[in-house]
């Protein structure tokens, strides 16, 4: 019961403290602009005589770059807006009074981390939704398996979500951001260079990726991610930077399920030892 | 006097728990890597009585406060709360407390946050329809019921934390520095409040830097430094206790002075002054009604007693700085 009051107050803490309307005016102002640049590129084909199969592999490339985007945006809002929750409360000692309720220190840290899966569900939905329905309803074109790929950007978002979780058991807020973001730069670097392996044809680069998302695999996600949204053809002719060159097997997405179940565990662990 | 054991209690003996007593410790200890905040904690507070906790800053308060809530885990030592050992969940269902400086999510107006905290502590839905609004009426907030606490004042917070400590009617109710930030009219709220929660059964522990708060208000106080209890008071046997007067006279006599022996237990005249004590304060009208029939030119009738805050710094001594 107290599980549910506490995911209730944290997910009304952000429909009240605006972060999340905040968060989906930035998104419709991303629509918007997404949604003119297909336009626009539109305009030019029709003016042009180029192929409707490279016009189409074209449009289907912007669709995984407005993905991306979405997906890094969803990412950085997920670690923004969790980032003060637990360390915050700690510092302001607002916890006191939480803590001192009738419940047990692992239902406060469920509660909350329901109440942001709560949120980031809402989130992603109507980011991932909107940019879905930009693609299709101005540029004609959609995802391969758009549910799949929705999905795994929600398992990258509360992945994000529950390191972050995780470090502000232990750190400060500026400390907890600082690392949380420092970590999900550091994997998504490590994406980028083994996806640039491709090129080099070089299994160091590749060694070098897999380490990185073994620390921290919240890009290999957004990358198993693209690989389920590319088209087939578009992804085998390495015709845009998300190219099936190097795809994270489903290995590597149970492990970051795992992972996520680990850190999980290590904030509600650290959260009953601690003294607040 | 409910103290049970001060200095020196043996670690390894057993607390020996009494329903008598809303609370007991035995060595309660709390370490910080290589600082001692508690060094051995031990005292009992009876039920339905407001018990004062004294002592200076550093004095471990705060940390034994949190501990015995377990929002700290002891180092060693044990305690029982409500006949519950210290981090029972369930316990707490009975337990009210006003963390110091109280804040919470400021984006709660008044009457959500008493729900809220109601909802936490069980509270059923229908009772807390009618706990909220009385509450807010208590505490003198009912015009703001429904402001947002990010506009209240430190006193309204304060008000609002008191009325979240007592929404589930607990036993056992712990306060850390209620009267700050509190005006006059609030220090008298709060000191009515607390009286009312000690009539209806309640148990309040209360820590306060306002020594003349807890003098009017507590039954019992322990004064502790460095964790440890160094010595208690039981303030309703106060009254009982020794009254110094002095008197300032011409024409007294020492046959005026053995006179007063039925209501004195000592008197010294020296010149002009008179220094005696009684037992009783109804003595005392009937002191300066003898001298006066006796036909002494009174210039000064005054009587003295230790207050709380004299007994503090006797007990605590001089503040040496931190």
């Amino acid at each position: 019961m107290a599980l549910w009051i506490m995911a209730g107050i944290t997910f009304r803490e952000a429909a009240r403290k605006k972060i999340l309307w905040t968060a989906l005016i930035a998104g419709f102002g991303f629509l918007v602009l997404f949604g003119l640049g297909l336009h626009y590129q539109l305009d030019d084909f029709n003016r042009g005589d180029m192929s409707a199969f490279l016009r189409y592999q074209i449009l289907s490339a912007m669709l995984m770059v407005g993905l991306y985007t979405m997906d890094l945006l969803a990412v950085v809002m997920t670690i923004l807006t969790s980032v003060d929750t637990i360390s915050g409360e700690i510092a302001s000692r607002t916890i006191q009074a939480i803590a001192t309720k009738p419940m047990a220190r692992w239902e406060v840290v469920v509660g909350k981390w329901l109440g942001f899966t709560g949120m980031l569900a809402f989130y992603v939905t109507m980011m991932f939704g909107g940019t879905l329905a930009v693609g299709y309803w101005i540029g004609g074109v959609t995802a391969q398996h758009p549910f799949r790929g929705g999905l795994l950007v929600f398992l990258e978002c509360i992945l994000a979500l529950t390191v972050t979780f995780m470090f502000g058991t232990w750190f400060s807020t500026l400390t907890n951001g600082v690392i949380v973001l420092g970590l999900h730069g550091l994997a998504f670097l490590g994406g980028w260079i083994e996806q640039m392996s491709g090129f080099a044809e070089g299994s160091r680069l590749v060694l070098l990726g897999v380490l990185s998302s073994l620390i921290m695999p919240s890009e290999a996600v957004w990358r198993r991610a693209a690989f389920e949204m590319e088209s087939p053809l578009a992804g085998s002719l390495q015709f845009s930077p998300f190219a099936d060159i190097s795809v994270p097997s489903l290995t590597m997405i149970g492990y970051a399920v795992v992972y996520l179940l680990i850190s999980l565990s290590i904030a509600i662990y650290h959260f009953h030892q601690r003294d607040l | 006097m409910s103290l049970e054991t001060a200095r020196g209690a043996a670690p390894e003996s057993p607390l020996n728990y009494s329903d008598n007593f809303a609370l007991q410790t035995q060595n309660l200890r709390k370490v910080f890597g290589d600082k001692v905040a508690v060094r051995g904690l031990s005292l009992s507070v009876r039920r339905g009585e407001i018990f004062g906790f004294l002592g200076p800053n550093g004095a471990g308060k705060s940390t034994s406060i949190k501990m015995l809530l377990g929002l700290v885990k002891p180092s060693a030592g044990e305690a029982v709360v409500l006949g519950a050992p210290l981090g029972d969940v369930d316990v707490r269902r009975k337990i009210g407390f006003l963390p110091e400086d109280f804040r919470f999510y400021d984006w709660l107006t008044a009457a959500e946050l008493l729900e809220l905290h109601g909802r936490l502590s069980g509270v059923p839905a229908d009772k807390l329809r009618e706990r909220v609004p009385a509450l807010l009426d208590l505490v003198g907030l009912t015009p703001h019921r429904d402001k947002r606490l990010q506009n209240f004042s430190k006193g309204m917070h304060q008000r609002i934390g008191l009325a979240q400590a007592l929404v589930h009617e607990p036993e056992l109710i712990f306060l850390d520095e209620p009267t700050s930030g509190l005006d006059p009219m609030g220090r008298r709220l709060v000191r009515d409040i607390l009286r009312a929660q000690r009539d209806r059964g309640a148990t309040v522990f209360l820590n306060s830097h306002l020594l003349s708060e807890i003098e009017i208000t507590c039954d019992q106080v322990v004064f502790i430094r460095e964790g440890e209890v160094i010595t208690s008071r039981d303030l309703r046997q106060q009254h009982e206790e020794e009254i110094r007067v002095v008197v300032r006279a011409r024409k007294l006599n020492p046959e005026h002075v053995a006179g007063l022996a039925r209501w004195t237990t000592s008197a010294q005249l020296v010149d002009e002054q008179l220094t005696l004590t009684t037992r009783s304060h109804d003595a005392l009208p009937d002191i300066l009604r003898h001298l006066v029939a006796a036909g002494a030119d009174i210039y000064q009738f005054t009587p003295e007693r230790l207050s709380l805050e004299e007994l503090f710094v006797q007990i605590m001594g001089e503040d040496r700085g931190l």
